[in-house]
C-alpha cells in the first residue's frame, strides 16, 4: 500500500466525525426506508407471536424454515469483520485502518440479529429464559451439555462478548476524543466511556499490545463459532446434513461472505460519509485480492460436499443430492450459488482495474451474498424435505408472506443499527487514521523518494 | 510528599522531543515526566519509557478460570444428576470440550481486557493535570515532581517553546505561565 495521503490532524478528526455532527439526506433516506421496513420486521414478528408458529410455512417435517437459514447466514457475515479485523492487525496490514471499526460494528450486529432468529422462531420467547436457564438447584436438573443446542449459544454467547469487548477496547482513545469536543448528553455519554483516557505513552502502549493480544485470542473463537453452528447440522441424521466437511466449509462460506459484506459496507460508507481520502481505491484493491483466494477455497469446499455426499452411493445422499441438483427449485438454487457466488464475481476481480472500481466491487459483493444466503437455504432446506422411515408425514415448505418479512426484515435492522452506529461513534478509528501518519516515512533509495512505514513488533 | 504537576503543551513533534531532552539535561528521570498526544507515536520517540507491565499474566489466569467454570458447568452438572440416556457415558468428552474450550477463550478474552484496563491505569478517576487540546493534536509533557523542583520543570519545557505551561491551580486556556 504506497498510495497515501497526507492529512492534517485537525482535518482526519473534523471530517471523521462529521457524520456524529451531520446528517446528510442520503443518511435521512437510509433512516427512513430501513425504519420502514424495520417496521413491517416488528409488524410481522408480533403478528407471528400472536397468531403462533401457524402462520409460517414450517410445518411437519419442516420445522426449520427461513428464520434458521437466515440465522446460518448473519452467523456467516458475522464472521468476517472480526476476522478482517483481527488478521489485518496481526499482520500490521496499513489498509487495515479504514476497515476495522466497521468491520467489528457489522460483527456485533450481526450477531446480534442472528441470535434474535432462533428467539422469535420458538414462537414464546417470554419463555426463553425459561427454557434457557433452568438451573433447578433445588431438584439438580441441568441442561445436557451433550446437545449441539446448548453448544451453539455458548459459542455465540462467547464470540459476541469478546467482539464487544474488541471493539470496545479500540475504541476507547476516540470516546476521549469525542469527550473533549462534545457538550450536553454526549459529552456525558463520551466521559463515560472514556473512563478517563488521557493518551500518556503506556495507555498507547497498552492499546497496542491489546490488539494483538485480542486479535490471537478472537481469531480461534471465530473459527469455532460457525463449526459449532454447523454441527449443530452435521451431528444430525439427516441426508445432506451428517457430513464430517461441514465445519471448515461453513467457516469458509462465512468468509466468503462476510469479507464480501464488508466491502458492500465499504462502499456504502465510501459513498455515504464521503471518506474518499480513508477508504481509496487501494483498499478495494486489497480486498478484491483476498476474496479471489477464499471464493475458490469456497469453491472448493462447495465442490467437495458434493463429492462426499455422492461418492459413498448411499441411496438417500444421491437421491437428496439429486433433488438439489436437478428438480426445481433447487435447481436454479444450485446456478444461483455457482454463477453468483463464484463465477461472476471471481473472474472480475482478478483484473484490477474492476478491483479499483466501487461500483463494480460493491455490486459483485452484493452479488456474492445473494448467492451465500442461496447457498444456506439449498444446505438446509432439501434434507428435511422427504420422507424416511420414521417421518409420519410430510410437506414442501414454502415460506410465508411472514418469514419473507422477518428475513428482509433482518437486513434492514443490521443497516439501521449501522447508521444509527455512525451517528453516535465515529464510523473509523480516529487514532488509527492518526497513527499512520504518525508512523509514515518517506525513504530516500537513491534518486528517488519511496513511501515506508515504521512497524514495531 | 507533595508531589506538583506541570504540563507543557507542544504543537509538533519536534518541540516536544526537545522538551523530553531539555528535561533530562535539567536532571529529571524519564519516570517522572509522561508524554499525552492523541495517537501512539513509534517507541522511543521520546526516549525510552519504562515499559514493565503484566499483561500477559491476564489471559492465562482468564483462560483457567473460564476452563475450570467449563468443567464444572459440564462435568459438575452431569454427576450431580446422573441421568444415563440411550447407553451414552455420563462424562461424554467432545462435547465437554466444546463447553471448556469456549468458557477458557471467554475467560482469556474478559481477563485480557480486564488486564488492559488495570495495566493502563482505567478507569481513571483521580485528578491529573490535562487539556483538551490534545486530542486536537497538541503533544503534552506532563512533569510530576517535587514542589521545589517544579520552577526548574517550567524552565526545562520553555526551551522547546511550549504553546501554553499549565501548572496545577491554573485552568486550560487561561495560559497562566506563558513560554
Amino acid at each position: 500500500m504506497q498510495e497515501r495521503h497526507r492529512l492534517g490532524e485537525e482535518e482526519i478528526t473534523r471530517e471523521l466525525l462529521r457524520p456524529l455532527v451531520t446528517t446528510t439526506p442520503m443518511m435521512w433516506v437510509g433512516f427512513i426506508g430501513l425504519g420502514a421496513v424495520l417496521a413491517i420486521f416488528v409488524f410481522a414478528v408480533s403478528w407471528m407471536f400472536y397468531w403462533g408458529l401457524g402462520v409460517t410455512g414450517l410445518q411437519r417435517p419442516n420445522m426449520w424454515g427461513f428464520m434458521i437459514v437466515n440465522f446460518v447466514f448473519w452467523i456467516g457475515i458475522s464472521h468476517a469483520g472480526v476476522m478482517i479485523s483481527a488478521i489485518l492487525r496481526l499482520t500490521q496490514a496499513e489498509w487495515r485502518r479504514p476497515v476495522t471499526r466497521a468491520a467489528e460494528v457489522m460483527t456485533i450486529f450481526s450477531l446480534m440479529t442472528a441470535m434474535l432468529h432462533p428467539v422469535i422462531h420458538t414462537g414464546r420467547p417470554w419463555r426463553t429464559l425459561y427454557w434457557v436457564f433452568p438451573y433447578d438447584f433445588w431438584r439438580n436438573l441441568w441442561p445436557d451439555v451433550r446437545g449441539p443446542l446448548v453448544w451453539d449459544p455458548s459459542a455465540i454467547l462467547t464470540y459476541l462478548t469478546g467482539s464487544t469487548l474488541f471493539l470496545y477496547t479500540t475504541m476507547i482513545p476516540d470516546m476521549a476524543l469525542a469527550r473533549d469536543r462534545t457538550t450536553g448528553w454526549r459529552k456525558v455519554l463520551y466521559t463515560i466511556l472514556a473512563l478517563g483516557w488521557r493518551g500518556n505513552e503506556r495507555q498507547w502502549k497498552m492499546q497496542t499490545i491489546a490488539g494483538f493480544l485480542l486479535s490471537g485470542l478472537i481469531l480461534p473463537v471465530f473459527v469455532s463459532v460457525h463449526s459449532i453452528v454447523s454441527w449443530d447440522f452435521a451431528v444430525s441424521l439427516v441426508p445432506t446434513w451428517h457430513a464430517t466437511v461441514f465445519a471448515p466449509y461453513f467457516v469458509i462460506g462465512a468468509i466468503h461472505s462476510g469479507v464480501s459484506a464488508v466491502v458492500t459496507l465499504m462502499a456504502l460508507m465510501r459513498w455515504l460519509f464521503r471518506f474518499d481520502h480513508y477508504i481509496r481505491l487501494e483498499h478495494f484493491d486489497a480486498i478484491g485480492r483476498l476474496l479471489i483466494a477464499v471464493g475458490t477455497g469456497w469453491l472448493w469446499f462447495f465442490l467437495l460436499d458434493i463429492f462426499f455426499a455422492i461418492y459413498p452411493q448411499e441411496p438417500r445422499e444421491t437421491e437428496i443430492m439429486t433433488f438439489r441438483l436437478f428438480e426445481w427449485p433447487f435447481n436454479v438454487f444450485t446456478a444461483l450459488i455457482f454463477i453468483f457466488g463464484y463465477f461472476i464475481p471471481v473472474p472480475i476481480w482478478i483484473f484490477q482495474r474492476f478491483r479499483r472500481n466501487v461500483k463494480i466491487m460493491f455490486w459483485t459483493s452484493i452479488l456474492v451474498n445473494v448467492g451465500m444466503w442461496a447457498e444456506r437455504y439449498w444446505l438446509i432446506k432439501p434434507g428435511l424435505m422427504r420422507k424416511y422411515e420414521f417421518t409420519f408425514d410430510w410437506n414442501w415448505y414454502r415460506p410465508s408472506i411472514v418469514e419473507i418479512s422477518i428475513v428482509l426484515g433482518s437486513f434492514a435492522l443490521v443497516g439501521f443499527l449501522l447508521l444509527v452506529f455512525s451517528k453516535i461513534f465515529p464510523p473509523i478509528s480516529v487514532w488509527e487514521e492518526k497513527e499512520g501518519q504518525h508512523f509514515a516515512q518517506q525513504l530516500q533509495v537513491g534518486k528517488r523518494v519511496v513511501n515506508a512505514i515504521v512497524r514495531e513488533f | 510528599m507533595a508531589i506538583r504537576e506541570v504540563l507543557g503543551l507542544y504543537r509538533d513533534l519536534d518541540s516536544a522531543v526537545a522538551a523530553a531532552d531539555a528535561l533530562r539535561e535539567a536532571g529529571f528521570s524519564r519516570n517522572e515526566f509522561e508524554v499525552l498526544s492523541n495517537a501512539p507515536y513509534p517507541e522511543g520517540t521520546f526516549g525510552e519509557e519504562s515499559g514493565i507491565h503484566r499483561l500477559f499474566v491476564f489471559p492465562l489466569i482468564g483462560a483457567a478460570c473460564g476452563f475450570a467454570a467449563g468443567l464444572l458447568i459440564t462435568g459438575g452438572t452431569q454427576l450431580s444428576f446422573p441421568l444415563m440416556t440411550g447407553g451414552k457415558p455420563l462424562l461424554s468428552i467432545p462435547p465437554m470440550i466444546i463447553i471448556m474450550y469456549e468458557g477458557t477463550m471467554l475467560g482469556a478474552l474478559i481477563f485480557t481486557v480486564l488486564g488492559v484496563l488495570f495495566e493502563s491505569r482505567l478507569p481513571w478517576i483521580g485528578r491529573a493535570l490535562y487539556d483538551p487540546r490534545i486530542t486536537q493534536g497538541y503533544i503534552g509533557i506532563l512533569v510530576r515532581t517535587a514542589p521545589e523542583r517544579e520552577a526548574r520543570a517550567i524552565e526545562a519545557l520553555r526551551k522547546a517553546n511550549p504553546e501554553d505551561i499549565l501548572t496545577e491551580g491554573s485552568k486550560a486556556g487561561q495560559q497562566p505561565a506563558r513560554g
